[in-house]
C-alpha cells in the first residue's frame, strides 16, 4: 500500500521535473518574446534523439550527450529564431504559436519518416545504475538524479534571472524591451540567446528523460500539452511559480494514478478548468 | 460556387467531395469564431469528434434516424461547446488557444477510454438508413447531394451570422475589446455565444463525416485535426467568407494526394503552416481580395 503510493509519486516527481523544466524554459521564452513556444515539445523530443542518435552513430556517452546535445539544439534554435520568428515580432503572438506549430509537424514528420513511430531505448550511464532500498520503497539511482539536477537547473536559472545583472537585463526586457535598447543593451541579440536558451534545456530535458521513457518522435507532444496546461494553471508571471506549479501538478498526477489510474491522463486538464473557474489569472500570473 | 458544388460529384470521386464539404463546413464555422471574433481555438477538433462519436452511436447502437443522429451529434457538440467556451473565455489571447487545446485533449482521452468508443478502433459500421425514412442514401450519390444540402444550411447560418448586428460587434470586438466593453456591449455573452455557435457547425460537420465514412475514429479528436481546420483557415484566408471552403479543398486535396507517402503529409502540412504564417498571412482569398481593391 504505502509501496504502492510512494512508487507512484516518485514517478509524479519524476514527470513534475520534466514538467518544470519544460514550462520554465516556456515562461523564459513568453517573458522576453511574447512568443508561445509550441515547438518545445518537439525540441524536447530532438534533444532525446540527438543523445540517442549520438550514441547510436558515433559513440558519444550519457555525459557527453548531457553537455553536447543542448548545445547543438539551442544552435538549432538560435538559427530559427534567426531566419523566421525574428520576422513575427509585433505582430499578434498568434501568429508565433502557429510558426512553431507548424515546425513541430515538420519535426515530427521528419523523425517519423526516419525512425518510425516505435520506441528507442536509452541505456542507464553505468555511474546512475542501481539503487537504494529506503525501507518503505526502492529508489532508483539515476531517477534521483533526475529529480537532483533539475531542481539544480531549476533553481539555477531563477536565481540568474532573479539576482544577476544579466537577469535584471532580461527582467528589464520583459516589461519594456523598447526602452531597454535605448539605454544601448543589444536587446535583438538577447532575444536570440534566450530562445537558445529555453530550446537548450528543452532538450537538456529531453537528454535526462531518454533512459526513462522510450525514444519516439511522438513523445514531445503528448507532454507538451500537458505543459501548457501547467502553464494556464500556474500562470507565466512567475519563474518559481511555473516551478511550483510543474513539480506539484505532477504529484497530483501521480496521486491520481495511486487512487484512480484512467483518471491520470485528464487530471491536469480537470484541474485547469478548476483553476479557471476559481482564479481565472492562474495561481502565479496577474491577469494580461 | 453553387454550380460547381451541384456538378462536383459527376467529375470527382464523390467521397472525396463529401470529404471536402464537410472540412468546409468545419472550417467555415472555425473562421467564425478567429476571423471574426478574433479567438483562436485549438481544441476544435473537440466538437467535430464528439459530435461524429455521438452520431455514430445513436445511428448505429439506438437505431435513431439519421436526422435525430446528426441533431443529436450537433447538440453535444454546442452543450460542449457552452462549458469549454465559458471556461475558456475567461482568459484571452494565447491563453485561450492553450486552454482549448487542454480541454480538446481531455476529450480525445475520454474518447480513447470509454468504453462505448470503441477504444483505438473507433466506432466502425455505421449505417447510412434512409433520410426521413423514405430516401436511401446508401448510394454515394444521394449521400452526396443530402451532404451538399447540410454544408448549404450551415454556411448560410454563418453568412447571416457574419452580416448581422451580431457579427459586427463581434468584429469590433476582435478589432477593439475594452472600447466594445466601454460601449456597453457585454463582450464576454458574445464571445460565447459565438463560440456556441461555432461548436456547433463544427459538430455537425463531424456528424456528416460520420455518415460520409460511416466510421468515427481517434483521428477526428487528434490534435492535429485541430491543426488542420487552422490551416485550412490560415491558408484560404480567415475573416473571409469563402477562404475556408478555398482552404478545405486545398488541405483535403493535399492529404489525399499524398496520403500514400505516410509522414511526409506531416511535413508538408507544417511546411505549408511556416508559408503561410511567414508570407502571406492574409491567405488565397484574402490576398485576392486585396489585389483587386488595389487594382480598382
Amino acid at each position: 500500500m504505502i509501496q504502492a503510493l510512494s512508487g507512484q509519486l516518485l514517478i509524479g516527481l519524476i514527470n513534475g521535473s520534466f514538467y518544470a523544466l519544460l514550462s520554465l524554459g516556456l515562461a523564459i521564452i513568453f517573458g522576453l518574446l511574447s512568443v508561445v513556444n509550441f515547438a518545445h515539445g518537439a525540441q524536447y523530443m530532438l534533444g532525446a534523439f540527438v543523445a540517442w542518435m549520438g550514441l547510436q552513430y558515433l559513440g558519444v556517452g550519457y555525459w557527453w550527450a548531457l553537455l553536447l546535445t543542448p548545445a547543438v539544439v539551442g544552435l538549432l534554435g538560435v538559427v530559427f529564431e534567426r531566419l523566421f520568428l525574428r520576422r513575427l515580432y509585433g505582430l499578434d503572438p498568434l501568429y508565433g504559436l502557429l510558426l512553431t506549430f507548424g515546425v513541430t509537424l515538420v519535426l515530427e514528420g521528419l523523425f517519423q519518416n526516419a525512425f518510425g513511430i516505435s520506441g528507442n531505448s536509452y541505456p542507464v550511464p553505468a555511474a546512475l545504475q542501481g539503487g537504494t532500498n529506503l525501507g518503505f520503497m526502492y529508489l532508483p539511482r539515476y531517477r534521483a538524479w533526475v529529480v537532483a539536477v533539475s531542481m539544480v537547473v531549476c533553481f539555477g536559472s531563477w536565481f540568474v534571472i532573479e539576482k544577476t545583472r544579466l537577469g535584471a537585463y532580461l527582467r528589464a526586457g520583459t516589461e519594456n524591451p523598447a526602452l531597454l535598447q535605448a539605454f544601448g543593451v543589444n536587446v535583438p541579440l538577447m532575444f536570440t540567446l534566450t530562445y537558445g536558451y529555453g530550446v537548450a534545456l528543452a532538450a537538456f530535458a529531453g537528454v535526462m528523460a531518454a533512459p526513462i521513457y522510450q525514444v519516439t518522435p511522438l513523445m514531445g507532444s503528448g507532454v507538451i500539452m500537458v505543459v501548457f496546461a501547467i502553464v494556464v494553471i500556474g500562470g507565466m508571471g512567475s519563474i518559481v511559480g511555473s516551478i511550483v506549479t510543474g513539480l506539484g501538478l505532477g504529484l497530483v498526477e501521480g496521486l491520481t494514478k495511486f487512487l484512480y489510474a484512467p483518471a491520470s491522463d485528464v487530471v491536469v486538464f480537470v484541474v485547469m478548468a478548476l483553476v479557471l473557474l476559481l482564479r481565472p489569472a492562474g495561481l502565479f500570473g496577474r491577469q494580461r | 460556387m453553387l454550380a460547381i458544388g451541384l456538378t462536383a460529384p459527376f467529375y470527382v470521386y464523390p467521397v472525396f467531395a463529401m470529404d471536402v464539404l464537410c472540412m468546409a463546413l468545419f472550417a467555415s464555422a472555425f473562421n467564425l469564431l478567429l476571423g471574426y471574433a478574433g479567438l483562436l481555438s485549438f481544441g476544435h477538433a473537440a466538437f467535430l469528434g464528439a459530435a461524429a462519436y455521438v452520431t455514430g452511436q445513436a445511428v448505429k447502437v439506438w437505431g435513431l434516424p439519421i436526422e435525430l443522429g446528426i441533431l443529436a451529434g450537433t447538440s453535444v457538440a454546442a452543450l460542449l461547446g457552452l462549458i469549454f467556451g465559458a471556461l475558456a473565455i475567461r482568459r484571452s489571447g494565447i491563453y485561450f488557444a492553450m486552454i482549448t487545446l487542454g480541454f480538446a485533449q481531455m476529450v480525445y482521452f475520454l474518447v480513447l477510454q470509454m468504453p462505448w468508443t470503441g477504444g483505438e478502433d473507433g466506432l466502425q459500421g455505421i449505417p447510412r438508413s434512409k433520410l426521413l425514412g423514405i430516401l436511401g442514401l446508401s448510394g454515394n450519390l444521394p449521400m452526396y447531394y443530402f451532404v451538399y444540402a447540410l454544408f448549404l444550411a450551415g454556411f448560410w447560418v454563418i453568412y447571416r451570422t457574419i452580416h448581422s448586428p451580431f457579427g459586427q460587434v463581434l468584429r469590433a470586438i476582435r478589432e477593439n475589446e475594452p472600447r466594445a466593453l466601454s460601449l456597453g456591449y457585454d463582450v464576454d455573452r458574445y464571445k460565447l455565444l459565438a463560440f456556441v455557435i461555432s461548436a456547433g457547425l463544427s459538430g455537425m460537420a463531424g456528424s456528416m463525416k460520420a455518415l460520409v465514412y460511416q466510421s468515427a475514429t481517434l483521428s477526428d479528436v487528434h490534435w492535429h485535426r485541430s491543426g488542420a481546420v487552422i490551416l485550412m483557415t490560415l491558408l484560404g484566408g480567415m475573416g473571409t467568407p469563402l477562404g475556408p471552403s478555398v482552404g478545405a479543398l486545398i488541405v483535403v486535396g493535399l492529404e489525399n494526394y499524398l496520403a500514400s507517402t505516410g509522414s511526409w503529409v506531416t511535413v508538408i502540412t507544417g511546411g505549408v503552416f511556416m508559408a503561410c504564417v511567414l508570407a502571406f498571412r492574409r491567405g488565397i482569398v484574402g490576398e485576392i481580395l486585396a489585389l483587386v481593391k488595389r487594382s480598382f
